[in-house]
């Protein structure tokens, strides 16, 4: 390596985007200029610095990179699935420059180490920054609680069991009471287990068809319900991920009302798809929790619009063909959804009544704050994490053919209107 | 591909099957009814043709009662049950497939205990495929056979009140026959205790009873379903002896339905546990037996038909 004394400039110039940070108030069109990494100045005319780059992004959507706040990577543990590199180049094509993975991979994340590795391992990407979730409890089994403090002090952004509620109400308890004593919200996945337990669909008519076991919508809101009532009891921050019934948005909209510190967020099949699509027994739209019914996919894509869901994550979940391809109800849950994020979303633009502006707030500077990372915003003085992306052209979902490892997409075949063209990390071009 | 794999070249469900496309199998499963009484065999039909009875699940009476059927259209039948092939050694359903397409088979009859089994293999393999049982979703051959001992004893389906007893919410069988015999114009009820009703089932056009004497009012048709006996140990229904006495079928509680009513179960019984031997036995009202025989016959029909639109294609 040359080292020299004079400090090289490199600029990176937008020139012609429809500027969108949510987060300002700002949606204007205009040019954006980086340097060294990092955003200099946008605005009306803000003049090429000689030897700049110049995107020419005619009329295109200029924001801050992705922040998705729910992915489970396949590593640690289920390198077969997916790993951090292809995990990378999938939210590259997504526009995603900053995740938070799930800690219940194997092993667990629960060791103040492994969330160091965590972020490192993002770092070594070069495009993404990989935020940490520490498990709640050790090993994720629900047993007893992780080192939060700990876990905390290197670096963990909240903590969960992942895929797990926490069965104990007790333990709840503690976990809300501990987690707040170190300013950490605990995030839930809200299915009461032992109704859930064996289950593949959501019960009702579909199911009783198809002949597969069911699990009552319920058990989503009877979590979400103790919870609520034990962040009241403890002042603790509570947060609930992939919501996905109406009762679930009633309850936390009184929550939030009454001032607790509850939110949450939702992924794009839940207000993009209902529980037809496992019709036929379509492995490959086998979630958790499962799809729901028609009314409920409706009152999702409504509480985007009233501000009651905090956030829209992916809930990116990689899995195998050989993890999918064998009857409904041996085959394993979970949908990849990187690649799709902002497609789906904007689905919710073009054909329901979501503004472009909270669309985007709800996939950047929402999630970020809630994560409590800077990221998600155009600042000057930030770091140059962006998602360029022409609204209206269309492509097509096909699994098989999305970049990334993980191809078991619960929405082949569809679509879309809103492609991404370009996404930068820290200045640096890392897809298009 | 939802309606390919619903019609077509395999059996796979009733449920969005037509009523002139189950007429027409019944009535040709009625010719074979004769055609086996008369003690015949019609043995060109399938010669040169391979059958294969794919069993994840034990079960004598259905695997022997299409061994049967293809033999006496002259299939060549080979049994491979789940004890006897490399399912067992991690080999998946899909891997089988494979094992079966490069055997050239014809027909498929697969009973697997998962629901949708047979869906999964007819997308993969290029045999005709037929649902003999999968998991709590479909048994079709098992409603059709139910279908034509009915037929044959009323006459008719249209009109008749079928009362379908017990275990529903586990049972194939019932959601089967809920889908021929409604669309074929039947009334049916379903009866049994509320922890074995599935969600919603009032959706697929069935009347539902938690109480035995209302739900066999006037009935037609008592059509009884197997309790397995691990339900008692999920909790479902707490003992054997409360089961029986609210929903066992038994000479008293079958005395409110009409009084010709006929008794069917799909076997094998649990005697003394949803059905009474008296009544199982009672060589006028039971059925049981019959049902036996029907089922050769509409198997006969089945491999028949799909044989035909197998070589049409080809």
């Amino acid at each position: 390596m040359v080292v020299t004394t004079e400090m090289v400039m490199t600029h990176t110039y937008f020139r012609h985007a429809r500027l969108l940070d949510p987060a300002n108030g700002l949606d204007q069109v205009g040019d954006l200029c980086t340097e060294n990494g990092r955003i200099l100045t946008f605005g009306a005319a803000i003049g090429v610095p000689e030897g700049a780059e110049i995107i020419e992004c005619d009329g295109a959507v200029l924001c801050p990179g992705l922040v998705d706040m729910r992915v489970s990577l396949g590593e640690p543990g289920y390198e077969y699935r997916e790993t951090i590199a292809t995990a990378a180049q999938a939210a590259a094509a997504g526009g995603i420059t900053t995740l938070a993975a799930l800690p219940d991979s194997r092993p667990a994340i629960d060791d103040p180490a492994l969330v160091r590795l965590l972020r490192a391992r993002g770092e070594e990407t070069g495009s993404l920054t990989i935020l940490a979730y520490a498990a709640l409890t050790r090993g994720c089994r629900g047993e007893e609680l992780a080192e939060l403090g700990l876990l905390r002090e290197a670096g963990a952004v909240a903590f969960t069991d992942g895929c797990q509620a926490i069965a104990s109400t007790r333990l709840m308890r503690l976990a809300l009471t501990y987690a707040r004593g170190f300013g950490a919200m605990v995030v839930v996945h809200p299915e009461e287990a032992s109704l859930a337990a064996g289950g593949a669909a959501t019960e009702g008519e579909l199911a009783t068809r198809l002949g597969l076991p069911g699990i009552p919508a319920v058990a989503e809101a009877i979590v979400i319900a103790r919870d609520i009532r034990l962040a009241r009891l403890t002042g603790g921050a509570v947060h609930f991920a992939h919501v996905s019934t109406a009762e679930s948005l009633m309850l936390i909209r009184r929550a939030k009302d009454e001032g607790l510190a509850v939110t949450c967020d939702t992924a794009p099949p839940y207000f993009d798809l209902n529980e037809t699509a496992i019709g036929d027994f379509r492995t490959y739209a086998k979630l958790s929790p499962p799809l729901r019914r028609e009314e409920d996919r409706m009152a999702i894509a409504a509480g985007l619009v009233d501000g009651t869901i905090d956030a829209i994550a992916s809930d990116h979940q990689p899995r195998d063909a050989d993890d999918k391809r064998l009857p409904f109800a041996q085959a394993a849950a979970g949908g990849s959804g990187l690649v799709t994020l902002l497609g789906i979303t904007l689905a919710q633009v073009h054909n329901a009544s979501l503004p472009l502006a909270r669309a985007i707030e709800l996939l950047t500077s929402r999630p970020a704050k809630l994560l409590g990372s800077d990221a998600g915003t155009l600042a000057r003085g930030a770091a140059a994490d962006l998602c360029l992306f022409a609204p209206e052209h269309a492509w097509r979902v096909v699994a098989g053919e999305l970049p990334g490892k993980a191809q078991n997409t619960p929405f082949d075949g569809r679509a879309l209107e809103g492609t991404v063209l370009g996404t930068w990390k820290a200045g640096r071009r890392v897809f298009g | 591909m939802a309606t390919s794999t619903r019609t077509g070249r395999h059996l796979l469900q009733i449920e969005g099957m037509h009523p002139p496309e189950i007429a027409a199998m019944l009535d040709l499963a009625e010719s074979y009814v004769l055609l086996n009484r008369s003690g015949k065999t019609q043995r060109d039909l399938l010669r040169g043709r391979t059958l294969i009875n794919l069993f994840f699940e034990d079960s004598t009476r259905t695997r022997t009662s299409f061994e049967l059927a293809g033999k006496r259209l002259g299939a060549d039948v080979i049994n491979m049950g789940v004890f006897t092939s490399s399912v067992n050694k991690g080999e998946t359903l899909l891997d089988t497939a494979g094992t079966l397409n490069a055997m050239q088979t014809d027909l498929l009859v697969v009973r697997h205990p998962e629901s949708g089994a047979p869906n999964l293999l007819a997308q993969k393999v290029d045999a005709a495929v037929i649902n003999a049982g999968d998991g709590t979703h479909e048994h079709p051959t098992q409603a059709l056979l139910d279908a034509l001992t009915i037929r044959r004893r009323r006459g008719r389906l249209e009109g008749l009140v079928v009362a379908i007893c017990g275990d529903v919410l586990h049972s194939r069988v019932a959601r089967s026959n809920i889908h021929l015999l409604t669309v074929m114009g039947a009334r049916v009820r379903v009866v049994g205790p509320a922890t074995l009703m599935p969600s919603e089932i009032g959706r697929l056009g069935v009347e539902v009873f938690h109480d035995m004497k209302a739900g066999l009012q006037d009935a037609d048709i008592v059509m009884m379903l197997r309790l397995q006996r691990e339900r008692m140990t999920r909790g479902l229904v707490p003992s054997e002896r409360e089961y029986f006495r609210f929903f066992g079928l038994d000479a008293e509680k079958l005395r409110v339905a009409k009084p010709d009513a006929l008794v069917m179960h799909p076997g094998p019984m649990n005697r003394g546990v949803e059905i009474d031997s008296a009544v199982a036995d009672d060589p006028v009202r039971s059925l049981i037996r019959e049902q036996v025989e029907m089922g050769v016959a509409v198997r006969m029909a089945v491999l028949d038909i799909l044989s035909r639109r197998a070589r049409r294609n080809d």
